[in-house]
């Protein structure tokens, strides 16, 4: 972490998005985490995203659980609202925001500890919802605030920087989110900046449950050799099935990667995405084959990155409970109220 | 023995097998003795089973209008072999026994001091329907008819009720009409009636309505313009829950696009529940969740961050008999400590204690108003007996043109004028900060939401000023929350009275009764009834006026007991506990008895300052 404050003017010069906000306004306070740590490579990476997209910063709430990655929303987006909940527990209530105002983007960060240990109840059932949000797990397969010890991700045979050699069976998100109902599932790599801005942006046009586990190596606690979450580790392993090339339909194109066959996926609300395939194996619109060269591929070690699955015509919760367009907080009481009159007969009926 | 005589004053009781269909049998029996504007107070006794187990159906029938339990039996309706003995032995000496006589049992199954009506249910049904199912069914119909002759029940009012039941259902109709007649019919023609016990018409119900508790905090949750409700099933509350799904879709659906004016999750636990009820509520949507013990347990965390977060939420416990793995179909007022103290960390909470359904509609509505103005979780404690019950009480009221206060809410126009805004400053001196909704202005009023380790305006901070500046506004705002919360009411004896008593919640009833029944035996006390926590200056107050005070409460530890001790510094020896915890509502009797005898004690010694009861 660096101690300076950052000042608080802006130089004149500085470009504005087409919203008016130059990059500083989606800045957040001085990280407080780890120099070299994986999760302020995630943060820049939401803030780049956002900026590019010329998201106003006020129209996003970011919320999250307990743990390193859930301070970090107080590192990006300073103007948006931001909610630090209870252990475990950011998708409910990231569920309940949601349903209270439909209209804002919600950006949920966790950790691996808080989803895939005291919080797996609740990211399955946040996945099944189909709650509209872009689910960031920072996955770096150890507890950092507490100094070390495996989380549930932690890759079997894995040591820890004690010498302890994990013995459990890991818990895979990115196949979880898929079973459990999520519509768009990626994974990425917090030392590729390249890759994962893009999988950010397309996650925030998804209109549904997006979720993208991002392997975050810690620097202090799992990045020794031994650890299957080191940079080095993942670099050697990282097994990238696609790029996606653009967001929208009139957005630029900037290809600069290994060249494929290029896919054009339209979503529900006119979005596409075009994917430039890297592996021809992996059609990331098939769920099940999806599954399959996950389990393939990660049994011999690799880590699969990029766009694992993506259903075109996903709903999101508010579809599935018929609410109104207009947002819940902003119904008032000619809305919400059904009146004297109406009480009146309902008391009739009770007598 | 002479069998008893009562007009419009007795109880009755039906012993039944639970899945049998006779819940609304017997439902029918009661509303028809109201139609004949005679008060009745009925009480389900059921069991954790859908099909199988004995259930229980009292009525108490009461011009006078005392709807607690009476406790004892005048006419038991026997119709579960399986407990036959315990409900036999239930029935008051010169009381009545109604039993299908189909098949023939020995004298001594039956008791000398009770009057015997045996009518052969079985073998009629039997003889009349071929189907299995319509033999139990109309069974029950059948009872009722007889006992409407046997009672002097208006026959009409009975299938005026059919008929509004089976509105737009024609078909089942006259078949429930031809089964009620046959009823009436065996009765007329082979059984003594009237017998000792009769209904007479009155006018002593006059516009009261007659409802359940569950399904009047749910339409208070309606018309308090809640828009999110998650929940996790579990008795005695999820009625509430499914009523405010019911309620919502005749009520809040857009008649143009179908669209819903509400959103109902049906969580994975309560621990989810309540944090939807958190995001909902932080996001400016009226949330609200509806428990029982075990799920507040679960929700205690939540609590406190919602406590120390401020965030407005509405928990409605109905109170059930603890633990998880405790009486789930029986009542208790046990979770009072839970919720006024719920989570770790120094918190209270505001607490409503509703007396009947009159008073969930009303306080529910008003949980949600408390909420957004206190910004902070406001519980509602009901209970079995008026949760899942119907009582008789004062129709639900509205005031039109009714707004809600949505609390200290700072609005774009504000930020833009250049109102100051710090998430967590008392600016007005009440304890309550001022809060901005999640997108509301580009440049100003956005925080970030965290639970203690906070400045004012919301920055990160471990400093011990900024958190003991924070925990002593929200006891300001504890302060502030008296005299907005529903305050105490108070009934004073026409004579000067030494002795006080203190209830709240679903002892209203038998309290009220109690109270005549002391007065008539020249015990004279004054009573206050609580419905908020917490305490108005007008419970210390009470307190202060009277020698001894009696705390009547349904818990085995005197949990209000407890909190009038500890919050208000009151000498626990001149608290008096009264104590009903068998999981049966509180009858006048118990309450008559208890308070009666330690009157007695008193009177007969000096009062001993060491000695509490």
């Amino acid at each position: 972490m660096t101690y300076l404050a950052k000042p608080r003017l802006h130089h004149p010069t500085l470009p504005v998005n087409a919203v008016g906000f130059t990059r500083r306004d989606y800045e957040g306070k001085i990280s407080t985490l780890c120099a070299g740590c994986g999760h302020d490579s995630i943060s820049a990476a939401i803030i780049q995203a956002c900026w590019e997209m010329n998201i106003e910063p006020h129209r996003v709430a970011k919320l999250s659980g307990i743990g390193c990655s859930s301070k970090t929303p107080d590192y990006f987006l300073g103007n948006s609202h931001g909610f630090n909940t209870v252990h475990g527990r950011m998708p409910s209530v990231l569920t309940g925001a949601n349903l209270a105002n439909r209209d804002l983007l919600y950006l949920g960060v966790s950790g691996d500890g808080d989803s895939a240990s005291i919080g797996l109840g609740q990211f399955a059932h946040v996945m099944r919802r189909g709650v509209n949000m872009v689910y960031m797990l920072e996955n770096n397969g150890v507890y950092g605030l507490t100094k070390g010890q495996f989380s549930a991700t932690a890759d079997e045979g894995s040591r820890s920087k004690r010498g302890v050699v994990n013995t459990d069976s890991p818990i895979d998100t990115v196949s979880l989110a898929m079973i459990m109902g999520a519509t768009f599932v990626a994974r990425g790599f917090s030392g590729d900046k390249r890759q994962l801005v893009p999988l950010v942006k397309a996650a925030i046009r998804h209109r549904g449950a997006a979720f993208i586990d991002v392997i975050s190596p810690c620097v202090a606690f799992n990045n020794h050799g031994g650890s299957t979450k080191s940079y080095d580790y993942v670099r050697e392993h990282n097994d990238a099935v696609n790029r996606i090339d653009f967001v929208e339909s009139r957005a630029e194109i900037t290809a600069d990667y290994e060249v494929g066959a290029v896919v054009d996926v339209e979503q529900h609300d006119g979005t596409v995405l075009r994917l430039r395939k890297i592996d021809e194996m992996h059609d990331p619109t098939d769920k099940v084959a999806a599954l399959n060269y996950i389990q393939e591929h990660q049994a011999k070690g690799e880590v699969v990155t990029g766009l694992l699955y993506l259903d075109p015509g996903a709903e999101d919760m508010h579809a599935h409970l018929g609410t109104v367009e207009t947002p819940l907080n902003a119904l008032a009481e000619d809305d919400l109220c059904p009146g004297v009159a109406m009480l009146e007969k309902i008391n009739a009926s009770l007598r | 023995m002479s069998p008893i005589s009562a007009v419009n004053d007795f109880v009755v009781k039906f012993a039944n097998v639970n899945g049998s269909g006779s819940a609304s049998a017997n439902e029918l029996f009661a509303k028809s003795i109201l139609r004949m504007g005679v008060p009745v107070s009925p009480r389900n006794i059921f069991p954790s089973n859908i099909q199988g187990l004995p259930t229980w159906y009292e009525v108490r029938v009461t011009e006078a209008g005392w709807l607690g339990r009476r406790g004892g039996v005048d006419l038991m309706v026997a119709m579960n072999p399986q407990t036959w003995d315990a409900d036999i032995r239930e029935i008051e000496p010169g009381g009545y026994l109604f039993y299908d006589s189909s098949k023939p049992l020995p004298a001594s199954r039956f008791r000398e001091d009770v009057h015997v009506i045996g009518m052969p249910l079985t073998e009629i049904c039997n003889a009349t329907y071929t189907d299995a199912r319509q033999r139990q069914l109309f069974k029950n119909i059948m009872y009722v008819g007889a006992l409407s002759v046997l009672l002097g029940i208006d026959r009409e009012a009975v299938e005026r009720l059919i008929a509004e039941q089976y509105r737009g259902k024609e078909k089942l109709l006259q078949p429930n009409l031809n089964a009620l007649a046959m009823g009436c019919d065996y009765a007329s023609t082979e059984l003594d009636h009237p017998i000792g016990l009769r209904v007479a018409r009155t006018d002593k119900v006059g516009d009261r309505i007659f409802v359940d508790g569950n399904s009047a905090a749910a339409l208070g949750c309606v018309y308090g313009g809640a828009t999110v409700c998650a929940w996790y099933p579990i008795t005695p509350s999820s009625s509430l829950a499914e009523a405010f799904q019911r309620y919502c879709a005749r009520l809040r659906v857009d008649a143009g696009s179908g669209q819903n004016r509400f959103a109902i999750i049906q969580a994975e636990d309560e621990l989810a529940s309540i944090g939807i009820c958190v995001g909902a509520g932080w996001n400016g949507a009226r949330s609200f969740t509806a428990t029982s013990g075990p799920g507040i347990s679960l929700m205690t965390e939540f609590i406190g961050l919602a406590y120390f977060a401020e965030i407005p939420l509405t928990i409605i416990d109905v109170q059930r008999g603890g633990p998880s793995t405790g009486m789930p179909t029986r009542t208790q007022q046990a979770d009072v400590l839970a919720c006024a103290y719920a989570s770790h960390g120094d918190t209270k909470h505001v607490v409503l204690f509703p007396e009947d359904p009159h008073e969930c509609f009303e306080h529910a509505a008003a949980a949600l108003d408390l909420a957004d103005r206190l910004q902070t979780p406001v519980f509602v404690l009901t209970d079995l007996d008026i949760g899942m019950n119907q009582r008789l009480c004062a129709p639900f009221r509205w005031e039109e043109g009714r707004r809600y206060d949505r609390g200290k809410v700072m609005t774009h126009e504000m930020l833009e004028a250049g109102t100051p805004f710090g998430r967590y400053q008392d600016v007005d001196g009440d304890g309550v900060p001022y809060r901005t909704y999640p997108g509301t202005h580009p440049s100003k009023g956005g925080y970030f939401t965290r639970g203690t380790t906070k400045n004012p305006n919301a920055v990160y901070s471990e400093a011990g000023p900024d958190y003991v500046y924070n925990v002593q506004r929200l006891l300001r705002k504890f302060e502030t929350a008296k005299a907005l919360v529903p305050q105490p009411v108070l009934r004073s004896s026409e004579h000067k009275a030494r002795v006080g008593v203190i209830h709240y919640g679903s002892t209203g009833p038998a309290m009220e009764e109690a109270v005549a029944a002391l007065e008539a035996a020249g015990i004279h006390l004054d009573t206050l009834r609580i419905r908020a926590f917490p305490f108005s200056d007008a419970v210390s107050d009470f307190i202060q006026g009277h020698d001894q005070i009696f705390v009547v409460e349904q818990n085995r530890d005197g949990q209000l007991r407890t909190l009038l001790v500890n919050e208000l510094g009151i000498d626990p020896a001149r608290l008096m506990p009264v104590l009903h915890y068998d999981g049966t509502p509180i009858t006048a009797r118990f309450i008559t008895g208890e308070i009666a005898e330690q009157v007695r004690v008193m009177q007969i010694g000096p009062r001993r300052k060491d000695k509490v009861a």
